[in-house]
């Protein structure tokens, strides 16, 4: 990912809200686990106000770099900034919410 | 041993990676491991990055193997800078694709962990590096990090174990980096995964100089030497000093050289020392044991020889001006490129550094000839035990070289004299000892040979002077008065001399005595002979007289017979044939 990138949907902050990335490798039980926990959570709690797009490493493995990719499955918050990663199958959907920063610690 | 192994049984044999680092692939038989992960442990700064990206570089360099590092700590800009600086080039190899450097970054605080996860995504990414250039090495420096950036242990071990598998499948011959922990080797326990060999590198700092040294701790499927190796880094990279890889079947020659002082070539079976042995010249302070160096130096750079000279107490231009007081000069020499002085103060570095920097400077220079000056001084640097190891490589080297190595050594006063402090002595060939000779209000110098394998020498003390015009032996005068050296020795000799005119002057005397009387008697004996002769002479005339007296008489009675016709007397028969008899015999 590069900066200018980032500069750009910087200013679309507002209207798309928030951009995550979901890293897997192939059609693991935990990513499919993973990724049917975020939709439900983000569907919950950032309605219409959210992207999803999720890399399969097993297919561009070079994309693992750009976001320091070691553990599978790993979401990644683009935006809004700073970049939050929450690794794991999204499970705990408190833990979930605090790592997004959608809602604050209790 | 490996490398027939590897010939004979090529099937069964572990395969080896050679890893091109002088020595280590020694000690490991051939290097690490085929295809295995090899783990490397030790204490902040012992060198294990070092150890791993040197594997790789001389790996895509000299093997064709090309590697990829994976690094968790510094960033590649860090690590090709930091390589730069000894010498390797990472952004030359990586752009011709021998080497891949990635960089790892673990953030604990961008991380939040819920639920189960794996660490596919390191794999693939050190999958792809792999894939990317046929990579052949891999070094992870150090995978330890990712314990202080996953929180879930039994997840990360699991990993681990399956990270080794993964790197065995991949075949590539790994080399992971690990912190030394306080009672393990590691301190996550990585060598509880990394099964196949384990260099343990310690870093020890004694008498403010720090030693490295690196020992084997295991190697599945190997034999290994199994003990502390010194190793170094210096601008050259990484070098390990096996100690019993230097073994005792170097040639020895029968050719002489001479020390360059003629009446101690004498001495010494009357052609010097032998070619590639190795001589200890011990003394007192100020017994001229440097001279005697320099003697040798200069014979053999008129031989044309090369000469190498370590100098552990004085710099190059003292050692050349005190030479000069002895009519030596060396600097004609070091400018012909005959001879170089190499000064350095012992305690500048560990013994260690000094051993390899020893050898490269033999390896670079070529010598026939090594002097080491002092080697006492190296204790400084040292303890007793560690000096004489390092003694015992640097002669054993140079003896499998064929260099004629000449050391001195300084002896306390106090301390027997033919006890060196070093306990060196069962090394050297040939041992000269210089001693100082009190008396008479001085003090000169003795040399002795107290020993020199496989030749006659002898046993004499003799004077060692320094003059003008070099050195020189003198015989010393030994008699009733003891042993006597310098003034006390002119004096005895003049004494001696003085006796000796006397004894021959009293012999003359005696000689001219005999002829004078020799003189006399002859004298005596004409007298008598004169005398002798006179009346010699009187008594023939009497005799003629009496003769011709009684011829008349007999004449007269004849004359008197014929006038009586007297008998005709009868010749006797049987008498005149007895005498004619005799006269025939």
């Amino acid at each position: 990912m590069t900066a200018g990138a980032k500069k750009k949907t910087k200013s679309e902050n507002l209207e798309i809200g928030w951009q995550l990335r979901l890293y897997v490798a192939g059609q693991t039980p935990k990513s499919l686990t993973a990724f049917a926990n975020l939709k439900r959570i983000c569907e919950e709690h950032l309605e219409g106000k959210f992207s999803i797009e999720v890399v399969d490493l097993l297919v561009n493995p070079q994309l693992a770099d750009g976001d320091q990719i070691l553990a599978i499955p790993t979401l990644v918050r683009k935006l809004p900034e700073p970049i939050k990663k929450i690794i794991g199958d999204l499970s705990n959907t408190e833990r979930v919410l605090v790592g997004l920063d959608i809602k604050p610690l209790a | 041993m490996a490398k027939t192994n590897k010939h004979v049984k090529q099937l069964e044999a572990l395969q080896k990676c050679p890893t091109g680092i002088k020595g280590l692939d020694e000690i490991t038989g051939g290097g690490l491991p085929q295809g295995r992960p090899t783990l490397v442990c030790g204490g902040t700064g012992c060198g294990k990055t070092l150890l791993t990206m040197e594997f790789l570089i001389r790996g895509a360099t000299e093997f064709g193997e090309p590697g990829v590092y994976i690094s968790f700590e510094e960033k590649t800009e860090e690590l090709t800078k930091n390589f730069a600086s000894l010498g390797f080039d990472l952004n030359a190899l990586a752009v011709d694709k021998k080497i891949v450097l990635n960089y790892i970054h673990i953030d604990r605080s961008e991380i939040e962990e819920t639920g189960e996860y794996d660490l596919e995504g390191l794999f693939i990414r050190i999958g792809h590096a792999i894939d990317s250039i046929g990579a052949k090495r891999v070094a992870l420096d150090t995978v330890e990090a990712l314990f202080s950036g996953f929180s879930n242990e039994v997840i990360l071990r699991a990993e681990l174990r399956r990270l080794f598998g993964f790197l065995k499948l991949k075949g590539v011959t790994a080399v992971i980096t690990g912190e030394q922990g306080e009672k393990s080797l590691t301190r996550f326990g990585l060598e509880e995964y990394v099964a196949d060999c384990v260099i343990f590198l310690n870093h020890k700092v004694d008498q403010q100089i720090a030693t490295r040294r690196m020992r084997i701790v295991k190697y599945r499927g190997s034999a290994h030497g199994t003990n502390e190796y010194p190793f170094l880094i210096d601008e050259q990279g990484f070098s390990v000093m096996p100690i019993s890889s230097i073994g005792l079947d170097h040639a020895a020659s029968s050719e002489r050289v001479s020390s360059g002082i003629p009446r101690l070539d004498t001495m010494l079976g009357e052609k010097g020392y032998f070619r590639g042995s190795s001589i200890l010249v011990t003394g007192t302070a100020g017994t001229g044991k440097s001279s005697m160096a320099a003697h040798f130096i200069d014979a053999a750079c008129r031989r044309g020889e090369r000469c190498l000279y370590f100098a552990f107490e004085e710099s190059r231009n003292q050692i050349i001006r005190n030479m000069r007081s002895i009519g030596i000069d060396l600097e004609q020499w070091v400018n012909k490129g005959l001879l170089e002085f190499r000064n350095s103060r012992p305690s500048l570095y560990g013994l260690e550094m000094h051993l390899v920097t020893m050898h490269k400077a033999i390896e670079a220079f070529k010598p026939t000839i090594v002097v080491v000056d002092p080697i006492s001084n190296l204790v400084a640097a040292a303890s007793e035990m560690e000096v004489k190891s390092m003694l015992s490589r640097l002669i054993d080297f140079l003896k499998m070289k064929g260099i004629t190595a000449f050391c001195t050594d300084l002896t306390s006063v106090v301390s027997s004299l033919e006890r060196t402090d070093i306990g060196i002595s069962s090394l050297m060939d040939t041992w000269l000892l210089l001693q100082v000779i009190e008396g008479s209000g001085e003090r000169n110098r003795g040399l002795y040979i107290l020993k020199s394998r496989g030749m006659e020498h002898s046993n004499q003390v003799r004077e060692y002077r320094l003059t003008d015009n070099g050195a020189i032996l003198q015989d010393v005068y030994v008699g009733s008065g003891g042993v006597l050296t310098g003034a006390g020795r002119v004096a005895q000799e003049a004494k001696e001399k003085g006796e000796t005119l006397e004894r021959n002057q009293e012999i003359e005397r005696k000689q001219r005595d005999i002829e004078r009387r020799k003189a006399v008697i002859e004298a005596q004996i004409e007298a008598l002979r004169t005398s002798f002769e006179a009346e010699k002479d009187d008594l023939e005339r009497a005799i003629a007289r009496e003769k011709l007296h009684q011829q008349v008489l007999s004449e007269e009675s004849q004359s008197m017979a014929r006038s009586r016709k007297a008998d005709k007397q009868q010749p006797q028969k049987g008498k005149a044939i007895k005498t004619g008899k005799k006269v025939g015999k």
